[in-house]
């Protein structure tokens, strides 16, 4: 027998497969399934955070590869394990964000025979993932990992599921080589070169136009569009605004920018969707947020999309011109055919939106989540990465927390995920240790996966996790209380933990503020602090997100403070 | 009644487990019927063909197609390409009878049917032809009484040259 020829299991060729593709963390939880995967993570270049629960680590890959733009992974075993990565995974896939998602699995001989931890995960994510495996051949291994590192950061981003059975790691590998030719005939979705004549078709329809806009979504962000977008912009003279996930591609801070649209988006960007004559969608899928209603959405414009997944085309809005194509690469090309617009007037008449329909919020009647967004917004200098859970306090973040940076705004928009913040900003601190990472969340969210302070306290990532405290799933609250008569249901946080103390059991710093006056200085003492910490901000309860278009409607009917009559209960789905 | 439209679409796929799951989930998704639906191999033992007749509008139609393209594991989806031969069989059972063998023999150039089986009493009818001719003879064969009847859906291929 050969000494030098060191023969290696399926297992360790998986790990050697991730190693050469530069994996630098895998974020998981063990199982009896998944050992041999582990075992084989023994000694390896990457680094293993084990997390305290499965959705955590899904959510951390997820906050890893949206600031890093490559994949994040995630190792959990077979059964509950696998299952409780599903939230994750439908987030990932919602919000087109790249992930290698690897399940532990029964013996492949057991398989559909109801052993211990069987579940059929291949079966179960199947209308959440963009494409999965489930792994017959040890000697597969190789060329299924390669197949889904390159799947899932193409064309249109997205989750990959690898199921392993338990035997098919233990085995020995005997494959030619660990860098194989792939085998995706059907898979002729890398980044699509965009058609010329579909862009000079666009490029005309914005000749002689007065009143442009431009949307950006989470493609212009994947794509690292903003540059190119920018150019464009200035050199047409146009207002550009962006939905939830689009935010920071564009700077907010810039004088074009009319912030976020939509449901909870600026007075102004909801004014320039309903007066505009001609708007671009760059990246987004008009999803329902920012159109609650087709048959009235943006009627005197032109609509032009551009997407990178050709199904995004006709599925919402019927554009008048479209192209299939990376944004950086179209919005590059559309730059050279686009002639300065005349725009002086329709800036002017936005600029009276803007002072007239502020963004404002009250500091004299106890203390309210905007004014702590607004004051970790200046205390950071909306420098920070900044990661949020999902209601309230999460448009209030995408209103005062101005980002100007498209990979900086981490946030769960399509499949709107509670307990999403905490996690993603503790893989967003691993994607870029320098960087300030503040967790903005809810005290309901929060409550979800909160076991992950473990996980910070251990690899003692400086994590800021400001926690909006109003007692309440303080969304569903303000809808009861519009839409619902105030026949509150379900909503009530009674029993919420003293979140200092909770964080001091883990070993991580508390602070706490319940009184406005005291704002800056704690925010102020909690982002200099030296290492991770909670800030426990106990707003006041009842407190409302505007402006808002009722769900269902178009931005017509946007509301800007409480209405003094009784609302209609919303036609669109929540 | 779903007075919708009869839709045939066809499509080559990659000869992966779990591929017709993926498209079934496609359809189930969006609420949408699938009428029939037959699995073939292809020359090329790498891949599968499939074809799907389904009643439904056509907008979701368009977007059901589209994002059957999109599956990792589709080569191509398409609309009841034109210009196509479409074939279907159906294998009928009915009690055996004088009445019948005649009937049969009558309608055997019209129809393309035969007697296949003559067991226990019974006899079974086999008819290849279009959609439309295997339910005009069901229609007419029916007043004598059809004990069974199992049909395999459509297949079609496009004529000429040009691959389906």
């Amino acid at each position: 027998m050969k000494e030098n020829k060191k023969t290696i299991n399926g297992a360790e060729a998986l790990i050697k497969c991730l190693e050469n593709l530069g994996v630098e963390y895998i974020f998981g939880l063990s199982g009896g399934a998944a050992i041999p995967i582990f075992d084989a993570l023994v000694g390896s270049k990457i680094k293993l955070i084990l997390t305290r629960h499965e959705q955590g680590a899904t959510h951390m890959a997820d906050g890893y590869a949206r600031v890093t733009g490559k994949p994040g992974v995630v190792l959990v075993t077979s059964g509950p394990g696998a299952t409780n990565t599903v939230t994750g995974i439908l987030t990932a896939q919602m919000d087109s964000v790249p992930m290698i998602v690897l399940t532990g699995q029964t013996l492949s001989t057991m398989l559909g025979k109801d052993a211990f931890q069987e579940a059929d995960i291949f079966g179960i994510t199947m209308p959440v993932v963009k494409h999965s495996y489930l792994v017959k051949n040890t000697n597969d291994i190789p060329r299924i990992i390669k197949e889904a590192w390159h799947i899932c950061q193409t064309g249109r981003h997205g989750p990959v599921l690898i199921d392993l059975p338990k035997d098919i790691t233990s085995a020995p590998f005997s494959g030619d080589s660990l860098d194989p030719e792939m085998d995706i005939p059907g898979y002729k979705k890398d980044t699509p070169l965009p058609h010329k004549a579909d862009i000079i078709k666009m490029a005309k329809l914005f000749k002689g136009k007065k009143k442009p806009l431009l949307l950006v979504g989470h493609g212009a962000v994947l794509a690292r569009a903003g540059a190119a977008i920018k150019k464009l912009a200035e050199k047409l003279g146009s207002p550009v605004t962006n939905t939830l996930l689009g935010k920071g591609e564009f700077p907010e801070t810039h004088p074009l920018s009319l912030g976020m649209l939509g449901m909870h988006g600026t007075a102004y960007a909801n004014k320039a969707l309903i007066n505009c004559d001609l708007i671009l969608s760059i990246g987004s899928r008009w999803d329902d947020r920012i159109n609650g209603n087709n048959n009235e959405f943006c009627t005197n414009a032109k609509k032009l999309h551009i997407d990178i997944d050709f199904c995004e085309i006709n599925k919402i809005v019927k554009p008048d011109a479209w192209v299939v194509g990376n944004a950086k690469d179209v919005i590059e090309e559309l730059l050279k055919l686009v002639e300065p617009l005349d725009t002086a007037d329709w800036l002017k008449e936005l600029e009276y939106y803007k002072k007239e329909f502020p963004l404002k919020y009250c500091t004299d009647k106890g203390l309210t989540a905007q004014h702590v967004i607004d004051t970790c917004y200046k205390t950071t200098q909306g420098k920070a990465i900044v990661t949020t859970d999902v209601g309230q306090h999460q448009m209030w973040a995408a209103q005062f927390y101005l980002s100007d940076k498209g990979n900086y705004w981490l946030s769960s928009g399509g499949a709107g995920t509670m307990g999403y913040g905490f996690p993603a900003a503790i893989g967003a601190q691993f994607a870029a240790p320098k960087e300030l990472v503040v967790a903005i969340v809810g005290d309901g969210g929060f409550q979800m996966t909160l076991s992950e302070l473990a996980t910070a306290f251990i690899h003692k990532l400086p994590v800021k996790v400001i926690i909006i405290d109003n007692k309440y799933l303080g969304m569903v609250r303000q809808w009861q209380e519009l839409f619902f008569d105030n026949r509150l249901s379900g909503v009530d946080l009674e029993g919420n933990p003293d979140f200092v103390k909770l964080a001091e059991a883990y070993g991580i710093k508390g602070f706490h503020i319940d009184k406005a006056d005291k704002c800056e200085s704690v925010m102020r003492e909690a982002m200099n602090y030296q290492g991770p910490c909670v800030i426990h901000a106990e707003v006041i309860k009842e407190d409302n997100v505007f402006p808002m278009v009722p769900a269902g409607k178009s931005a017509f009917h946007m509301i800007v403070e409480k209405p003094t009559i009784k609302m209609e209960k919303p036609t669109g789905s929540t | 009644m779903n007075t919708s439209p009869l839709h045939t679409i066809s499509v080559l796929v990659g000869n992966k487990p779990g591929v017709l799951v993926r498209i079934a989930l496609v359809f189930a998704r969006r609420g949408y019927n699938i009428d029939s639906l037959v699995v073939s191999p292809t020359v090329n033992p790498k891949f599968s063909r499939m074809t799907i007749t389904a009643k439904g509008d056509l907008e979701t139609l368009e977007q059901i197609i589209k994002n059957v393209n999109k599956l990792v594991d589709v080569i191509h989806c398409e609309e009841h390409p034109a210009n196509t031969v479409e074939k279907e069989l159906a294998l009928l059972k009915t009690k055996a009878s004088a009445a019948i063998k005649a009937f049969v023999t009558k309608n055997a150039c019209k129809f393309h049917v035969r007697i296949d089986d003559t067991s226990d009493g019974c006899y079974i009818i086999e008819q290849t032809g279009t959609t439309n001719e295997l339910d005009e003879f069901e229609a007419l064969i029916r007043k004598y009484g059809i004990l069974e009847m199992m049909r395999t859906g459509k297949i079609l291929i496009t004529r000429g040259k040009e691959t389906t």
